[in-house]
């Protein structure tokens, strides 16, 4: 879990205006955002259509980037692929948000017997590192979209689930915990309006951390014939299609791949940003 | 530590109109100058941000980075320094100046064995061999008082006492004999009894010929060794002179301030600083005297009795932090409990407050059962106890503006708006000597001695009648401890508080406190009235505590 | 001493939990499959599988019989290390897994190897600069902690084998075939550990310890050398054990696009084929690994910074 250890805090301690890296990341991210909401706007075409006499075309005027062996126009079907990955990624993350913060709640509230024992079933869970738990649910399930969104969502929940556990012990033994409990207030509204905000708070930037690792996992299992399946517009399959024609056109892989990174290092540019900020609020 | 002849030779430092400046800001340090002979020791005393620890630096070159020092003069050992480069510069650095800073902790490298880091300055500017280093090593630590030098070269720094790290750390810096050492706070992260012991040793190695420079920001621990004091204040020198006289008879108003703002040897009630709790100026010291007893109630607000409490240590063995504690606190009067680490204090602070619930023995509040009652009942009685702690800022949630935290401890909401305009808030904030401003801040935007002020104020939203205060003013500079000092003099008497105030600080305790325990190892060895007790301690330890207390009367 | 070694004692002894969880799940995930057991041996519900071969198989894995009898006698197969035989290739598990792991191990090693000198490198060059060092630094970490292998694997093959011709674009076995495979794996693994070492790196040269260091006269090469670089490896060491157990994970990917025999491609074509026990010996042997790792890593963070307990 990349997530883990990324929210370091800007070393002077003051807070910095938005960048140029920021302001780019800004400007990416609305671009996928469009492109997953309307994206008719950036690619009137239709991603599906066939020109075969069109195929094979490197990237050209016409064609941005490029067309593939069905002489399908590269550029749009990127596009059009964006709704897919990110709602993958975003799927997959609150699945693996939702468990973790279960699992870590639990953890970190129940008392030390249930901690142990969700620690141990942590423990487990990580002894099947990055994608082999994924692999594994996709064993029992099949391929397919649905199951490799829920088997990423899956594979990251214990990344999640220890740190919000973490979190979770600082908070709870923290000395304004304790003040608020000589100010004569009930353990409940202290877990209401101190505990629960507090651990919480650092969700919203994980998440976003958490995004672009969702959809690059996705994308390599449909790129590994697990997720989605061509003709799709996803960029996985769209990789796992060009994996074949790679000696003789490299655009079909290399575009959707950009893609993918572009969307990974926006989410985290833009977690880091919202993180910096969070804490100089 | 050699033997230099005094007088014949240059002296170790010589400093002249010292400016030192970051970018485009102010200067930090505005025209410095001083010299030291050797075998004599320079105190610089000022607050922080005064600019001290600067001008030390610049003696070693290492102001910082983007530093612009100029001088008209600056000296180490009769050469001149300006303008060197960094070659040049690090040949003096550890061979004609040595640095030892505060908490020896931090300030070696925790991952390196002490001998390793002792040897560096060998290593750097000698030709001695490993053997020989490694004899000089143990040579060094047998100097500066360390026993067992062969055990204790292997450890790591994290493996030794306070006090015997901190002497380990001055090995390293005096190893190769530099005419000149500069000690900066060497002695703040220590107990009074350890902080004896090293300013001991510091003055050893002044009176074996080494210029001592010494940095703090406390006049009374400086008053025992320096033969002559200069206080500094926003970059200048304001006064410099011999110790007794700059503490007896000073000159300026940042220096008499200084000398005021010392509360060992003042009796409660005596101010510290001659402003208001606003900060503005002159309001005459008025009575100490403790409200009369209300007849027909027992004037014991708060009553520990017999308590015990133990902790599991990480192998496995009982620890006892508290055993058979008793005292009584009396309406409107202060009980100083005073002790170094280790002693117990906090643990019992913690009892008194009921965040931990004692093994053996029982609080009662107000003659009803409080360590024994459910949290249920406590938890009305609750706004009848207040507390402020040492860590304000720990203490608040980091997501609340100063309005938040008010609004919360007075239990009302509050328009987001019209901050200003709510008389609670701002009343409460006046009684602190803070300015509604400071409402929409946040604690991070607020200096140490603010951030107590709304510590104070929370706590006396809830009007207590007693106050646990858990070392409130042990990371405050000397000068804002004595406004925090006063304010909580001033608001003991408006409100008639009973004040529970525990400290490490042998000084603080001295001045607040009506009644004083004195507590080591969970033990409470003496109790009384605190003028009897520090006049004439019965107990071998407090006697010990006391006199390595350092004091203005020398 | 004795404490050193309770403590060791209680990590092998939750490796041995964490190894008879592991067992447990991959039971329950073998009978979590939808349809007939036996025929999820086989291949899965999809297969077509003869009723000759669905009897053998019932009868060595006892499907008839209860349920905590199949699974202690599963354990007991598990711990003589007879990991079962896979039907699809008709080879039995433990060999083929055994033969395979080579190959991942190699590739893991050699990755963290890269990966550990690409980060300390980058973590050394751009905080000696000023800011736009540092800047930079940051960035080229951030792009490479997110590069997906599969993507920067075709990338490095269109560049380096089809438009440069230096290097094949699957593995013939030799040295040659090792780089770029390597390399897929290594720079994402340096960015993420470079960030990390970054960060502690700047927080140790600001400390109070190089300041006396300093102030010995210490060169600023001995400051970063002595001093600050082994306060910033600690937290990458710690992480080291996370690492393998992501670059196995990465050998999957890597192992298919560059045709290299492993684990990783042999995980791949189980999990395609439904070849179950293929897939729980992988599984298995990977656990036991990371673990292993985990428990190496652990000791050499303690033997850095003694500071830190063994738990």
């Amino acid at each position: 879990m990349q997530a883990e250890l990324l929210t370091g805090a800007d070393h002077s301690g003051r807070p910095r205006h938005p960048g140029l890296v920021d302001g780019a990341a800004g400007l990416l991210a609305l671009f996928l955002l469009v492109a997953a909401i309307a994206p008719q706007f950036l690619a009137p075409g239709d991603p599906l259509a066939i020109h075969p006499l069109a195929a094979f075309q490197p990237p050209n005027l016409t064609h941005g980037f490029g067309t593939d062996e069905s002489g399908r126009d590269i550029y749009t079907r990127v596009v059009h692929g964006t709704r897919y990955s990110l709602v993958i990624g975003f799927a997959a993350t609150a699945i693996g948000l939702g468990l973790g913060v279960i699992l870590g709640t639990l953890a970190g509230t129940l008392g030390r017997v249930v901690d142990f024992t969700v620690n141990r079933f942590l423990e487990v869970l990580f002894a099947f590192p990055g994608l082999l738990l994924a692999l594994l649910f996709i064993v029992i399930f099949g391929p397919g979209v649905a199951t490799a969104t829920i088997a990423v969502g899956l594979s990251t929940a214990p990344g999640y689930a220890r740190i919000i556990r973490a979190q979770l012990i600082t908070v709870r033994s923290a000395a304004f915990v304790e003040a608020a409990t000589v100010l004569g207030r009930t353990r409940w509204q202290i877990l209401l309006r101190h505990i629960l905000p507090n651990t919480l708070a650092p969700l919203f930037v994980l998440g976003t951390l958490g995004i672009g690792q969702a959809i690059v996992w996705a994308a390599t299992l449909s790129y590994l014939g697990l997720g989605a399946a061509p003709p799709a517009a996803e960029w996985g399959a769209m990789l796992s299609a060009g994996r074949t024609y790679i000696t003789s056109a490299w655009w079909m892989s290399f575009f959707p791949g950009l893609f993918i990174v572009l969307t990974a290092v926006t989410a985290t540019v833009l977690g880091r940003s919202i993180d910096r900020r969070m804490r100089h609020l | 530590m050699s033997n230099r002849a005094a007088g014949s030779a240059p002296a170790a430092v010589s400093v002249r109109n010292l400016r030192v400046g970051f970018g485009a800001a102010e200067p930090v340090v505005r025209g410095v100058s001083f010299s030291i002979a050797p075998g004599e020791c320079l105190a610089i005393v000022g607050e922080s941000g005064s600019g001290k620890s600067v001008t030390a630096r610049s003696m070693l070159g290492l102001a910082g980075a983007n530093a612009h020092v100029s001088a008209d003069r600056l000296e180490l050992d009769g050469q001149s320094v300006l303008d060197l480069n960094d070659r040049a510069w690090r040949a003096r650095r550890g061979k004609d100046v040595g640095l030892v800073l505060q908490d020896a902790l931090v300030s070696l490298d925790p991952l390196r064995p002490i001998g390793r880091e002792i040897a560096d300055s060998l290593r750097l500017h000698t030709s001695l061999g490993a053997a020989a280093r490694a004899r000089r090593v143990l040579e060094l630590l047998d100097a500066v008082g360390l026993p067992s030098p062969e055990l204790q070269v292997r450890k790591l720094a994290g493996q030794l006492s306070g006090g015997e790290r901190q002497r380990a750390l001055i090995a390293a810096a005096i190893a190769v004999n530099p005419p000149l050492l500069i000690a900066d706070e060497p002695t703040t992260a220590l107990d009074v009894t350890v902080q004896a012991q090293i300013l001991e040793l510091l003055e050893q190695i002044t009176n074996g010929g080494t210029a001592v420079l010494l940095i703090s920001h406390d006049l009374a621990v400086v008053s025992r060794i320096a033969h002559r004091v200069a206080v500094m204040h926003e970059g200048r020198l304001v006064e410099t002179g011999r110790t007794e006289q700059v503490l007896w008879s000073p000159r300026e108003d940042p220096t008499r301030r200084m000398v005021a703002a010392i509360p060992a040897d003042k009796p409660r009630g005596t101010r510290l600083t001659p402003t208001d709790r606003a900060g503005t100026p002159d309001r005459p010291g008025t009575s100490t005297a403790i409200p009369a007893p209300i007849p027909g109630t027992s004037s014991v607000v708060l009553e520990a009795i017999g308590l015990s409490k133990s902790f599991r240590r990480p192998d496995g063995s009982r620890q006892c932090a508290v055993d058979d504690v008793s005292f009584e606190l009396h309406r409107g009067s202060t009980l100083g409990i005073v002790g170094e680490s280790g002693s117990g204090k906090t643990t019992t602070a913690r009892l008194l407050l009921a965040l931990q619930a004692p093994e053996q023995g029982e609080v009662r509040v107000f003659g009803r059962p409080w360590s024994a009652a459910p949290e249920k009942t406590r938890r009305a009685l609750r706004a009848s106890i207040g507390a402020i702690y040492q860590d304000a800022l720990g203490s608040f949630d980091p997501r609340w503006s100063v309005a938040d935290i008010l609004a919360d401890a007075l239990g009302v909401r509050h328009q987001r708006r019209a901050l200003q305009a709510d008389t609670r808030l701002t009343s409460l904030l006046d009684e602190v000597g803070l300015a509604a401003s400071a409402l929409q801040r946040r604690p991070l935007e607020l200096s140490g001695g603010q951030r107590q002020r709304v510590g104070i104020a929370r706590a006396l939203a809830g009007r207590p009648d007693i106050l646990i205060c858990d070392e409130p003013v042990s990371s405050l500079d000397v000068s804002v401890q004595a406004q925090v000092l006063d304010l909580l003099d001033d608001v003991q008497r408006e409100r008639g508080l009973s004040l529970v105030f525990i400290s490490h600080d042998l000084g603080v305790i001295h001045h607040v406190s009506d009644q004083v325990a004195v507590m080591r190892a969970g033990h409470i060895v003496e109790r009384g009235p605190a003028s009897r007790v520090f006049a004439a301690p019965q107990h071998p330890y407090s006697a010990q505590l006391f006199a390595a207390l350092p004091r203005l009367s020398l | 001493m004795r404490r050193t070694l309770g403590r060791i004692t209680a990590r092998l002894g939750g490796a041995v939990f964490v190894l008879w969880a592991v067992a447990s799940v991959t039971f329950g995930a073998l009978r979590l499959i939808p349809g007939d057991p036996a025929q999820a041996v086989l291949g899965g519900p999809g297969s077509q599988a003869s009723p000759e071969a669905l009897a053998a198989v019932n009868a060595e894995y006892g499907f008839g019989r209860p349920v905590l009898v199949q699974y202690f006698a599963q354990l007991g197969r598990l711990a003589t290390g007879d990991l079962g035989r896979s039907y699809a290739l008709n080879v039995d598990v433990g060999p083929l897994v055994l033969s395979q792991l080579g190959g991942t191990l190699l590739l893991a090693v050699l990755s963290l190897a890269l990966a550990w000198l690409l980060a300390l490198a980058l973590a050394t060059w751009s905080t000696r600069g000023g800011k736009i060092a540092s800047r930079v630094g940051s960035s080229l970490e951030i792009v490479a902690a997110a590069l997906p292998h599969f993507w920067f694997a075709t990338s490095l093959i269109v560049v380096f084998s089809i438009w440069l011709g230096v290097l094949p674009p699957i593995s013939t076995g030799g040295i040659a075939g090792l780089v770029l495979p390597v390399l897929t794996l290594a720079v994402p693994l340096a960015g993420f550990l470079g960030q990390i070492m970054r960060e502690s790196l700047l927080i140790a040269l600001e400390s109070p310890f190089v300041l006396s260091a300093r102030a010995r006269g210490e060169t600023e090469r001995g400051v970063r050398w002595i001093h600050a670089l082994r306060h910033a490896s600690v937290p990458a060491i710690s992480l080291s054990g996370w690492a393998f157990g992501s670059l196995i994970s990465g050998a999957v990917v890597v192992e298919t696009i560059f045709a290299r025999p492993g684990l990783g491609r042999t995980l791949l074509t189980a999990v395609t084929l439904r070849d179950v026990p293929v897939v729980i010996g992988v599984v298995m042997i990977v656990a036991v690994a990371y673990i292993l790792m985990t428990l190496l890593t652990d000791i050499a963070s303690h033997l850095v910074d003694p500071r830190l307990r063994l738990t």
